[in-house]
């Protein structure tokens, strides 16, 4: 097998058959799961013929809500796969006293790495991304994000990132280094294979994506406003969103200097992190949490902003302390750049410095502390209906604040050198994440999937989905706590502590009901794609909104709105509903200037993910052709100054006619009924 | 009407003289100020390793050994004076100046960028060959990592300044090709600040 010389290792680089995952049946297991799904969507396609559409209509697509519907796909796909790679974790450890199980030590590790990586950087971040693409223009009265082109590169750097973690599981082994990749774990000289190579790049290309998109939202919502849309009528949602983006701004550059640092230290043999040389670990410990505590509030932060949309639209109320709710986001956001020391109190800096970190980590509690009250007397008196994005609100409420409590433990120094590197602590950042961000992107995937689609998700399997989330949840990581208490390491494969074993099963069993959970999301969306007649709610506000996307067709028109919306209230849809000014006849429309369909971002992104593919396998030639032709795709754009596509007045005048006829014809529903099938799209309180 | 239009930016502001393209610079040019503050975060990271790692020399050659006061001023002054000619292209394309002369101050200062990366190129040449490589120690990959950051930031701005002549040539002054150019400016000026920082703390603080 020529490997080493000849021609083999200028075209190959270091690529092998070796590198084929027939090492474990694992392996191959998953790594024929991803060839067999991507042979079987390819031939789907060409089957049906759809290729040509795939092309036009989405992948090349500039409009903000198919990017973001493009980003929601690429989170879930992703949240199956570590979904399932925690389950696998799960039955280990639930097997695993004194018993090596099924998992090789070294697979073991592969699977936290990836599961940690996916599940951050190519499952919460597209899905809040995605969402925030959607829902945002819509809410602040906008037609399209500032930059459209920019947010299609993002999604393509981020598609790339992803599709290089997939090209993982088939080819090569992934890091051992855990999400946070840190050395001397990743370091050349403990792990010379490809594995951290893989992971430095695929985060790299999620971090610049990132950081794209966070100017994109926050300039979106400086310069986009409608018409009297000043920022304190903004929906909360819209501010959660803006101190996303500002973080991410200002938090996603750490993360790309540690991996580019990390990647100098591996190619070129520079001492940034190393042991030797002058190296200093440390370093990479600073600057990955100076990133990487931020980025906890990144991915919480849209989380509570849809929360606050949930809790508000369901209660049939305004927001509770809404001036109040906006303080707190940007108290949690800027106290998020006082705390990073928190993430490694036992890495020897002096007392008197981890106790300040220490402080500033409990102050966070405060502002989320002001939150929990705030949606708490949203619901208060009012008439709280339980669909299934306001369910998730309340157990998001009860598990948040118990994860909370956690934290503040681990805040203090003291408690943090007893429990850290525990499975304390695994409990502790899953009943964050989980509770907190997935729940409130699942809410908000079932709150605007018919804004998306034009049909409600089916109301019966989101309950069932839900219970399996909140049990799976409780049983997987509720007895993680005492076990840390009691001492279980985190990442172990085997323990030889009988007292762990009833723990681990329960959590085991919590494992399985996550799994049902997944599938149920996905029984969910084929029943409801079947019976997307009955669930369909073309008059636009299936669930008596508040906001101003509720106000437009389901689903949204590629302009979104046929007129700009002039705004002089809060929950402006709403206050129109009030009026009877809902639903306006226009007399005059206008020419409307749709971004056309750019193939920039396709090329750019995949182009970047075949040099970063190079560069894992010292490929070189093939890392300098990626970086020319992303390079060549912008400047070939650069030529193209026809741009924009122009929708005539006359087109927009009779959409809006049709559907504003539409709308008189259509039943009112009063919120008894919202999860039947008499839900068409139009309120009661809006009955024109 | 007013005189101003009421929304202004830092920069060149294109208000009096061209007022359609100004209003459509509010929204560009404050997305690229936003890019460039998160640039600078990633500088601002590289000043903060390159300081950390300061005493990490390893046994291998420090400030005093490998760095040239004379060098390194020289590259500062091609910077500056770059800098200078491109706010002349500024001025030239807001008063819509004879076309030949935004060519020339453009094709300026690429040349003055050009030779800002030769005079940086042939540094670290004289360094290596003294044994000052990035393998050598900690110290000397933090110095490699950050001024050559700067330099590939120059670089990509050369190739951005050939763009936009050749733009120039293709399209003439349309607003798409101003806009371009202003933001192009805003970069060349802020890897300036850099370049004074770099000059100040890793030069003269390294020979201080």
């Amino acid at each position: 097998m020529p490997t080493t010389e000849g021609w083999w290792p200028l075209v190959f680089g270091r690529l092998s058959y070796d590198a084929l995952p027939f090492y474990s049946g694992i392996a191959t297991a998953a790594a024929s799961l991803v060839v067999v799904g991507a042979i079987t969507v390819a031939a789907l396609l060409t089957w049906l013929g759809r290729w040509g559409w795939l092309w036009r209509e989405w992948l090349t697509s500039l409009d903000h809500k198919k990017i973001g519907i493009m980003y929601v796909v690429i989170a879930m796909v992703m949240l199956a796969r570590a979904v399932v790679e925690g389950s696998l974790m799960r039955a280990q450890q639930a097997i695993a006293f004194d018993n090596p199980g099924y998992l090789e030590p070294e697979h073991f590790a592969q699977l936290f790495s990836t599961h940690g990586s996916i599940m951050i950087f190519f499952m919460a971040m597209p899905f809040l991304t995605g969402i925030i693409n959607f829902a945002l223009p819509m809410q602040i009265g906008a037609r399209e994000v500032s930059f459209p082109l920019l947010n299609s590169i993002s999604l393509w750097l981020t598609a790339g990132g992803a599709g290089l973690m997939m090209v993982s599981l088939v080819i090569g082994k992934f890091s051992t280094g855990g999400w946070s990749g840190y050395p001397p774990y990743t370091d050349a000289t403990f792990n010379p294979g490809v594995g951290p190579d893989y992971w430095i790049f695929a985060v790299t290309l999620g971090s610049l994506a990132s950081t794209m998109t966070g100017i994109n939202v926050a300039v979106t919502i400086y310069k986009k406003r409608c018409g009297g849309m000043n920022p304190f009528r903004m929906p909360l949602f819209c501010w959660t969103a803006l101190c996303t983006s500002v973080l991410m701004i200002f938090a996603m550059p750490p993360l790309t200097v540690a991996t580019g640092l990390l990647a100098l230290d591996r190619y070129l043999g520079m001492h940034f992190f190393t042991n030797d040389g002058g190296g200093n670990m440390m370093n990479f410990a600073n600057l990955f949490w100076l990133f990487g505590h931020p980025e906890v509030y990144i991915l919480i932060l849209p989380a509570f902003g849809v929360y606050s949309q949930v809790i508000s639209n369901f209660s049939s109320k305004i927001l509770y302390g809404y001036d109040s709710l906006i303080v707190a986001t940007m108290c949690i956001a800027v106290l998020s750049f006082t705390v990073w020391v928190h993430h490694f109190f036992t890495m020897g800096q002096s007392a008197d410095l981890n106790a300040m970190f220490g402080v500033a980590t409990m102050t966070i509690g405060i502002p989320t502390g002001v939150k929990i009250f705030d949606w708490i007397l949203t619901m208060a008196w009012g008439r709280v209906r339980f669909t299934v994005p306001m369910l998730y609100a309340l157990a998001f409420m009860v598990l948040f604040v118990i994860g909370g409590l956690t934290g503040i433990l681990l805040a203090n120094p003291a408690v943090d050198f007893q429990v850290h590197n525990s499975v304390f602590l695994v409990a502790h950042f899953h009943n964050m994440l989980i509770p907190g961000l997935l729940y409130g992107m699942i809410a908000a995937y079932t709150y605007w999937f018919p804004k998306a689609f034009g049909f409600r998700l089916d109301e019966w399997w989101g309950r069932v989905a839900f219970g399996c989330w909140v049990a799976g949840f409780c049983l997987a990581f509720l007895p993680l706590y005492p076990l840390g208490l009691m001492g279980m390491p985190r990442r172990t494969q085997e323990f030889f502590e009988p007292d762990y074993l009833p723990f681990t099963i329960v959590a085991g069993v919590g494992a399985l009901f996550l799994l049902a959970a997944l599938a149920s999301l996905v029984v969910q969306l084929v029943i409801s794609i079947r019976r997307r007649e009955e669930l369909a709610v073309p008059g636009g506000d299936p669930w008596n909104g508040r906001t101003l996307e509720w106000g437009i067709p389901c689903p949204a028109p590629e302009y979104n709105f046929a007129v700009l919306p002039i705004v002089d209230a809060r929950d402006a849809f709403h206050a129109a509903k009030e009026d009877g000014t809902a639903y306006p006849a226009h007399r005059i429309y206008s020419d409307i200037e749709v971004p056309k369909n750019s193939m920039t971002g396709v090329v750019f992104g995949i182009s970047l993910a075949a040099a970063a593919f190079g560069l894992v396998w010292w490929m070189w030639w093939l890392a300098i052709v990626g970086v020319l032709a992303a390079i060549g795709a912008i400047v070939a754009r650069s030529f193209v100054l026809d741009t924009m596509r122009i929708i005539p007045a006359d087109e927009v005048r009779r959409q809006d006619q049709a559907w504003l006829t539409l709308v008189r014809r259509l039943p009112a529903t009063d919120r008894e009924t919202e999860t039947t099938s008499a839900n068409r799209g139009l309120a009661e309180a809006a009955a024109v | 009407m007013s005189v101003l239009t009421p929304h202004r930016h830092p920069g060149l502001n294109l208000g009096h003289t061209d007022p359609e393209t100004h209003r459509e610079a509010e929204e560009t040019l404050f997305g690229f100020w936003v890019f460039l503050m998160s640039d600078l975060v990633l500088f601002a990271l590289l000043f903060a390793t390159y300081a950390s790692m300061l005493g990490a020399t390893d046994g291998g050659p420090g400030p005093r050994d490998v760095f040239e006061v004379s060098s390194a001023a020289l590259e500062t002054g091609v910077l500056l004076l770059s800098s200078l000619t491109m706010g002349m292209a500024s001025i030239a394309m807001k008063y819509k100046e004879p076309p030949h002369r935004l060519y020339g101050w453009l094709a300026a200062t690429l040349v003055l960028g050009l030779v800002f990366l030769g005079l940086e190129a042939r540094d670290f040449i004289k360094m290596a060959s003294e044994g000052a490589t990035p393998q050598r120690s900690g110290w000397l990959s933090a110095f490699y990592a950050l001024v050559s950051t700067h330099g590939l930031h120059v670089a990509a701005g050369c190739v951005w300044l050939a763009l936009s002549i050749v733009q120039l040539a293709v399209f003439g002054l349309r607003s798409e090709v101003k806009l371009r150019i202003m933001r192009l400016a805003l970069f060349w000026h802020l890897l300036d600040v850099v370049w004074i920082f770099i000059f100040s703390v890793v030069y003269l603080g390294g020979l201080a």
